[in-house]
């Protein structure tokens, strides 16, 4: 066969008008501010806040600051988000599950350094890790020790790929440390946490999934995604343990927004008192209190993150997936049984 | 004797394997009527994904097509060096993983990647947005058309294409009036195939989409939101309606497949 | 010129005018920009990226407990299903086509279903009828079972689709012959049958072999992804991106890659050899 360089040159001329037709099915360009002043601002934020951020802008959009403000939101598990967010996918605002996720980030520099700087440091909601159980609870799991005795089996995610996990498993670090053991048996006491657990989903929302379907007796979670459950008529029951760990949302605006003052007005209005009720409706602890907002049971040994040194050593000191506490448990555990 | 052992033994694997489970689902979703399944259906949520999930789809399928009968002509057709890399490369597809294929898209088209980020510069979003969508759902049914269509084209020869060459017509003559039509058939097959491959893609979606609600939300991927949020039935009908689609399209290409036929028995 | 015509159209004659260059040329040139664009350059990436770390980075990512261990749990697995498949496949295919029963057609229609659903649905689908919940109370949740039961799944078009064609195709003389010889059924099966389907089998079985290797979306379900012990190799891929660690990712994708060309080139060969015999 003889080539021309014509017909190749035609070849690549085809080959392009191939890839014009893909961006043509492009349904649109995003962000695209459209006449009559409307400003459309992309929301990207993990899985849960889905039904309370629905309401909120409903209300955002009723207040002056919000008349001409349209969304584009995008729902999911809190890692993917954030680093869809980190590849390029457009965001005004953005709120995650925990704070590494924000970090991540501000190392790609899309959110600024100072995001945690305000009076909230940055979080816009907060809730606790809890025990939750079958209803009636039947074999009576209230408290740590609980999850351990023979025969009870625990759901809570993998660890390296959900940041729920993270925060049940130093939820559980240090319950273990608050009833007295040192350093070394809270390791021990991990290692015995992981072993009674059978499924290792990849996020929160799939373990309380698996929990719902009938997988298990206890499962480890967010206070406000057993309440999500409950309020979706699930047969589940929770405890809030004594001594449990802050959770804590981050909220901010990216530095890659064109739409800056629109997208600091919103987050703005997640603070008012309209915005938190809404939240504490959903179950989420209001980080600014008011009449409105419900209740919560208050923890007597409630602790956060600070007192293992802050999200960065957390990371490398438990995380780390070759030499780090929880590494080095998930490695031992890996040993093949026939099934 | 023998022949009953032969059709318990297979269609016992297949109740428990297929027919099963294909009952529990449509089971499950007119557990509660029609009207739950109606509501779902037709919310704007729903509409959406149904608009994309179909826009992304046929963007791919054309894609294939033209891909696909240009493959299948120059490995049947000619003789080249390379022809059997290239002829086993067209098949690698099956062969990835929709993980590796959405983390390979990326890699390339991201916009914080090199090529990527011209593009993005360039007001071209690849990644999170529809073209991504569609070059990783063009990536997975890639080898459908082609291999619907080679056997055909290599079954009827080129006699004719050389015969009409001589009688002077061009070769974009000859493609549309004598290649075209012979393999229609196949082509119809590959085609359908490929679009109910394409519209079921959820993996290597999943990894590309940034799941931009009204936007670049697939169907499947509505069934995974609404599963999460523990509207079972509302999964279990945008499921169904994906089933629907599957079986229509399976019962098309029965007909279309070539020598589909019966026993000589 | 129509004597030429008449010689061009003897069957028989593969002679290969000279085509004017264009056409071909324009078509080589999308073909292969399109396949590179799509398919070679983004896999060639996935490569580059696993040897971030050289070679030493890349077995040790590869050679990590939890990766190893998921590696051989895809392998393996997709084996042990690939080798049923190839039983069950033949199986089936055989009845379609050499017996007669009632909605034999509707059944024919719908082995190609796996092949043309979502694979969420089929996930879905699995855990409702094989999860806790199991209306048949059968629990395979969170086993390696459960996973094997989702790959079979699948894959189970795949076999079937590759022999029934070549079983319709086969004439039934030298069958006959033999069982008026007195040949068993099983005799003839062996010696007739087998031989002639075998290059068939082989490949649906490479297929659905490739197609384990690479299963997502159904087995993200109903496996219970315990590192080390039910997490499938493209679940543990995905668990490496979401950790940032695309180098990690990208040398397990890597392995994945170079035994589906493995798998690929086998069934090349085997088309090649397939045609052979035609």
């Amino acid at each position: 066969m003889t080539y021309s360089t014509r017909g190749l040159v035609a070849g690549l001329a085809l080959t392009g008008a191939a890839a014009l037709t893909l961006t043509g099915c492009n349904g649109g360009s995003a962000n695209a501010s459209g006449g009559g002043g409307k400003v459309k601002l992309s929301l990207v934020a993990y899985s849960t806040p889905q039904a309370a951020y629905e309401k909120i802008i409903k209300a955002f959009q009723a207040t002056p600051a919000g008349k001409n403000v349209e969304f584009q939101q995008s729902y999911g598990a809190s890692g993917d988000q954030s680093r869809a967010v980190a590849s390029g996918l457009a965001a005004d605002v953005v709120e995650f599950s925990l704070a590494p996720d924000m970090q991540r980030l501000v190392d790609a520099k899309i959110v600024a350094p100072a995001w945690d700087k305000n009076q909230y440091k940055g979080m816009v909601t907060d809730s606790v890790v809890v025990i939750a159980t079958r209803k009636g609870n039947p074999k009576h799991i209230v408290d740590w020790p609980d999850l351990v005795k023979p025969g009870v089996e625990v759901i809570t995610p993998n660890p390296f790929t959900s940041g729920g996990a993270r925060w049940n498993l130093m939820a559980a670090y240090g319950g273990s440390l608050a009833d007295g053991d040192d350093e070394n048996q809270a390791d021990a006491y991990l290692g015995e946490l992981l072993k009674h657990t059978p499924v290792q989903d990849s996020s929160a929302r799939d373990s309380l999934q698996t929990f719902t379907q009938g997988k298990g007796d206890a499962l480890l979670s967010y206070e406000n995604d057993a309440i999500f459950a409950q309020q979706n008529n699930q047969a589940i029951d929770y405890t809030v343990p004594d001594n449990t760990i802050l959770i804590e949302n981050p909220v901010a605006v990216t530095e890659t927004s064109e739409h800056p003052t629109e997208a600091k007005a919103f987050v703005d209005f997640l603070y008012s008192d309209t915005a938190q009720k809404i939240f504490s409706d959903n179950g989420y602890r209001p980080v600014v209190k008011s009449d409105e907002t419900r209740d919560f049971p208050q923890p007597s040994g409630l602790f956060d993150i600070t007192k293992f040194g802050g999200w960065d050593a957390v990371m490398t000191k438990f995380f780390d997936p070759d030499n780090g506490i929880v590494g080095k448990i998930e490695q031992g555990l890996g040993v093949p049984t026939s099934k | 004797m023998s022949r009953w052992s032969l059709r318990t033994v297979v269609l016992a694997y297949l109740a428990f394997l297929l027919v099963l489970p294909v009952a529990v689902i449509l089971y499950r979703t007119f557990q509660h009527g029609m009207s739950p399944v109606i509501d779902t259906l037709t919310t704007s949520e729903a509409a959406h994904a149904f608009q994309v999930t179909l826009i992304v789809a046929l963007c791919a399928v054309v894609l294939n097509t033209v891909f696909g009968v240009g493959a299948a002509i120059l490995l049947v057709r000619y003789r080249f060096p390379g022809r059997r890399i290239l002829d086993a490369l067209i098949d690698l597809p099956i062969a990835v993983s929709p993980v590796v294929v959405g983390l390979a898209l990326t890699l390339v088209y991201g916009s914080r990647t090199g090529f990527g980020g011209w593009l993005t510069d360039h007001g071209i979003q690849v990644i999170f947005s529809l073209p991504g969508m569609v070059m990783a759902t063009s990536f997975v049914a890639l080898p459908l058309v082609v291999r619907a269509v080679a056997p055909v084209l290599e079954e009827i020869g080129e006699e004719q294409e050389q015969a009409a060459a001589t009688l002077g017509a061009s070769a974009f003559q000859r493609f549309t009036r004598i290649t075209l039509p012979s393999i229609r058939g196949a082509l119809a097959y590959g085609v359908v195939l490929s679009l109910a491959r394409a519209l079921g893609e959820f993996g290597a979606v999943a990894v590309v989409s940034g799941r931009l609600i009204g936007k670049t939300e697939t169907v499947p991927l509505y069934v995974l939101d609404l599963y999460n949020n523990f509207d079972q039935t509302g999964a279990y009908a945008a499921a169904t309606s994906l089933v629907l689609v599957a079986v229509v399209a399976l019962v098309a290409s029965r007909f279309l497949r070539p020598r589909a036929g019966v026993s000589r028995a | 010129m129509s004597q030429l015509v008449s010689e061009l159209s003897r069957p028989g004659v593969r002679a290969r005018v000279k085509m004017p260059a264009l056409g071909p040329s324009v078509n080589g040139g999308f073909v292969v920009l399109f396949l590179s664009l799509v398919v070679l350059i983004p896999l060639s990436m996935v490569v580059y990226h696993a040897a971030d770390d050289g070679w030493s980075g890349f077995w040790h990512q590869v050679h990590s407990p939890l990766a190893w261990s998921a590696l051989k749990l895809t392998v393996g697995t997709s084996l042990v299903v690939a080798l049923i498949n190839l039983v069950m496949g033949t199986a089936i295919a055989w009845l379609l086509v050499r017996d007669r029963l009632p909605g034999q057609s509707v059944l024919d229609t719908i082995i190609d279903l796996p092949f043309a659903l979502p694979t969420i649905v089929a996930g879905v689908t699995l855990i409702l009828l094989f999860g806790t919940t199991s209306p048949i109370g059968i629990d395979l949740a969170y086993a390696r079972s459960g996973v094997l039961v989702a790959l079979l799944f699948v894959t189970l078009p795949f076999v079937v689709r590759t022999v029934q064609p070549v079983l319709l195709e086969l004439d039934r003389d030298m069958e006959e012959a033999a069982a008026s010889l007195g040949a068993s059924p099983l005799t003839i099966f062996r010696r007739i049958v087998l031989p002639t389907i075998a290059p068939a089998a082989a490949a649906g079985t490479t297929l659905s072999f490739a197609r384990a290797l690479s299963e997502f979306g159904s087995i993200n379900f109903i496996s219970g992804n315990l590192p080390g012990h039910t997490q499938v190799a493209s679940v543990f891929i995905y668990g490496k991106i979401q950790e940032d660690s695309v180098t990690g990712a990208a040398a397990v994708s890597t392995v994945l890659l170079a035994v589906s060309l493995v798998v690929i080139v086998l069934l090349t060969v085997i088309q090649r050899w397939v045609a052979r015999r035609e």
